[in-house]
């Protein structure tokens, strides 16, 4: 009895964490047309969804999105952390504590804080002040993962490239950069899953002209569970654990 | 050989007000061994790096073969280093370490395979070229430090602590290995470490440093048995201290009153005044031990023996309290030569072998320990 119990306990957690998922793949793929009853294997779903211009053209904005949200991030991510490990100057306790600042603070404020600014700006709704927002919330996500990487970094690393002949910028490109990869890759991944998930920020500050997946499923369902839906997700769970399995593989491979 | 290769003049560092290099002044010649040796915090790293372009000195000049270098980056100074925990790039091959400081001068990669090839040869690691550093042990990264930082053929390597991560036995071969490149090579080696044997060992000349201050420079002969003060002589290596009073000065004899006995030695090559206190020194290897029945000595009681292998280290404790560490060889004639506890000997030493310091205001007993 007390073997069992601690068994029947983990079951039930991951019951709970698993199930839904496995019921909305087993359901993508049900012939029926309400939700609730089982009609027999098909994959008419997929079929109306692939058919579904607007919900293909979501998806693409919202990969486009996510892919330039995650690029921009990464790239001023990696240089603040950078900054923020390698060098002293006035305020750096300020500024590291301002990305923890963004990264706590309830998404909801963000988003009303970002709409507030960019109708000051007069910035029309759309890719860019969505893109603003995205690289905004995922920016302390990619500094925070870079510096880790860089705080178990040996100094004498860079004392070493320079003693042999390397120059500050040299250095950087030829041992930093490679040594900060796999953080940076991380970050990347972080940012990408980030973005391509959220609701919140996107529903303030898109416009009509730029639908992104996750807003679109979300109107869908305001009106009824669509079949569909389930055929999107699974496919989303697919190419999500394919980015995972990804992005394992490259730290494994860079283990060191 | 005895051309300066490198010279320090007034060299001066500090860290948030604490002096950790005092006006210091060094000659480092043209290829020789020189050990940087002295306890943690001592300056010996502060120097190193100093000498590297790391740091820079608050005072003072460097002057290699007679050019300025003293604010020259270290990636435009001909001299090169060799890390204490190694510092291999991990995302390059045992080869690309290597070849790192020959790409950086942009020489053609036919001429770098070959270099590299050779360098690898030199350290007899060839055939793991093609290798990460993790996938080598702690010897092997050692040796591929070493080949990286001579591959360029500078005037000056630079080692900071290089053996003190590997385990005895590879130390001492190492340490061989060491000696052997910089003959074959004939670079200047700047060898930086806390162990006095392997200073002793491996050196040209030996630097002490204490407190950013050298304390003495000279052959490992003569910073061993010619110590120029107590610091040295106890960092070194073990020392018995039998402090003495001056009796009578006979030209180049002196009498002193050693711990009450009288002793007839040598006149010291320092001033010395009848009524005047002096530092007599011995090493433990120096030290005589009699049975207690002789008629001269120190009589004592041994309270500490270790078995060392070639060597029987005892230590006795004088009458007077002072314990003094006696380390003999074994005697073949003798195969049962042994003392026990508490067993009652003499203490004494061959007229010559002692080595006499003023007794110096900092030299209070106790004060120098470690």
């Amino acid at each position: 009895m007390s073997r069992w119990l601690p068994r029947i306990y983990l079951m039930l957690v991951y019951a709970l964490l698993y199930v839904p998922i496995l019921v909305l793949i087993i359901y993508s793929f049900n012939d029926s047309r309400t939700g609730y009853r089982w009609g027999g294997w098909s994959l008419r779903w997929y079929q109306a969804l692939f058919d579904n211009h607007a919900m293909v053209q979501a998806m693409w904005n919202s990969l486009w999105l996510a892919l330039a949200a995650a690029t921009v991030s990464t790239v001023i991510g990696g240089l603040t952390a950078l900054a923020l490990h390698r060098y002293q100057f006035r305020g750096k306790q300020a500024l590291r504590g301002m990305l923890f600042v963004v990264m706590m603070s309830p998404e909801i404020v963000l988003a009303i804080s970002l709409l507030a600014m960019f109708l000051v700006v007069g910035l029309q709704l759309g890719f860019v002040s969505l893109l603003l927002a995205h690289v905004t919330f995922c920016l302390p996500f990619v500094v925070i993962t870079v510096m880790a990487r860089l705080s178990g970094l040996d100094e004498r690393l860079l004392e070493a490239a320079r003693d042999l002949g390397a120059g500050e910028f040299t250095t950087v490109r030829t041992i930093l950069v490679p040594v900060m990869m796999p953080a940076l890759l991380a970050g990347w991944l972080l940012a990408f899953t980030l973005s391509l998930d959220d609701v919140v920020v996107s529903t303030f500050v898109s416009g009509p002209s730029y639908e992104i997946l996750p807003l679109r499923i979300y109107s869908m369902v305001r009106v009824g569970l669509k079949p569909e839906v389930n055929a999107l997700g699974s496919l989303l769970l697919v190419f999500s654990l394919a980015m995972l399995v990804l992005s394992q593989f490259i730290l494994m491979r860079n283990k060191r | 050989m005895n051309q300066t290769l490198l010279s320090l003049r007034g060299i001066s560092k500090h860290y948030g007000g604490r002096a950790v290099l005092k006006a210091l002044d060094l000659d480092i010649l043209d290829g020789e061994f020189l050990t940087l040796l002295g306890p943690s915090g001592c300056g010996k790293t502060t120097l190193l790096r100093l000498l590297a372009g790391f740091e820079r000195p608050d005072s003072g000049t460097l002057t290699l073969s007679g050019q300025d270098i003293t604010s020259i980056p270290p990636e435009r100074r001909p001299l090169n280093t060799v890390f204490q925990q190694y510092a291999l790039f991990p995302h390059l091959t045992v080869a690309g370490n290597v070849a790192y400081g020959l790409r950086m001068e942009k020489r053609p990669e036919a001429e770098i395979a070959q270099r590299v090839t050779e360098a690898l040869a030199m350290v007899q690691l060839a055939e793991l070229a093609e290798r990460k550093p993790h996938q080598l042990s702690g010897g092997q990264q050692q040796r591929v430090a070493i080949a990286r930082a001579v591959i360029k053929r500078p005037k000056l390597l630079l080692l900071d602590e290089p053996l003190s991560a590997l385990d005895y036995k590879l130390r001492r071969q190492m340490q061989i290995e060491l000696k052997r490149l910089q003959r074959e090579l004939g670079i200047t080696f700047v060898f930086v470490t806390h162990d006095q044997e392997e200073a002793l060992s491996m050196s040209d000349r030996v630097v002490v440093l204490r407190d950013g201050e050298v304390q003495q420079l000279g052959t490992p002969r003569e910073v061993y048995e010619r110590p120029t003060n107590l610091f040295t002589a106890r960092f070194v290596g073990e020392t018995n201290l039998f402090p003495a009073t001056v009796k009578a000065i006979n030209g180049d004899r002196i009498a002193l009153d050693v711990r009450g006995l009288s002793r007839d030695l040598r006149k010291p090559t320092f001033q010395v005044s009848v009524g005047e206190q002096v530092n007599v020194l011995l090493r433990p290897e120096d030290i005589r031990v009699l049975a207690a029945d002789a008629d001269y000595g120190f009589a004592g009681t041994v309270i500490e023996r270790n078995y060392k292998g070639s060597t029987l280290d005892s230590l006795i404790r004088l009458e007077d309290g002072n314990e003094v560490l006696a380390s003999e060889f074994f005697d073949e004639d003798d195969p049962a030569f042994d003392y026990s506890l508490g067993e009652q000997v003499r203490v004494s030493w061959v007229d010559g072998w002692e080595w006499m310091l003023p007794v110096a205001n900092g030299d209070a007993a106790g004060a120098l320990d470690g």
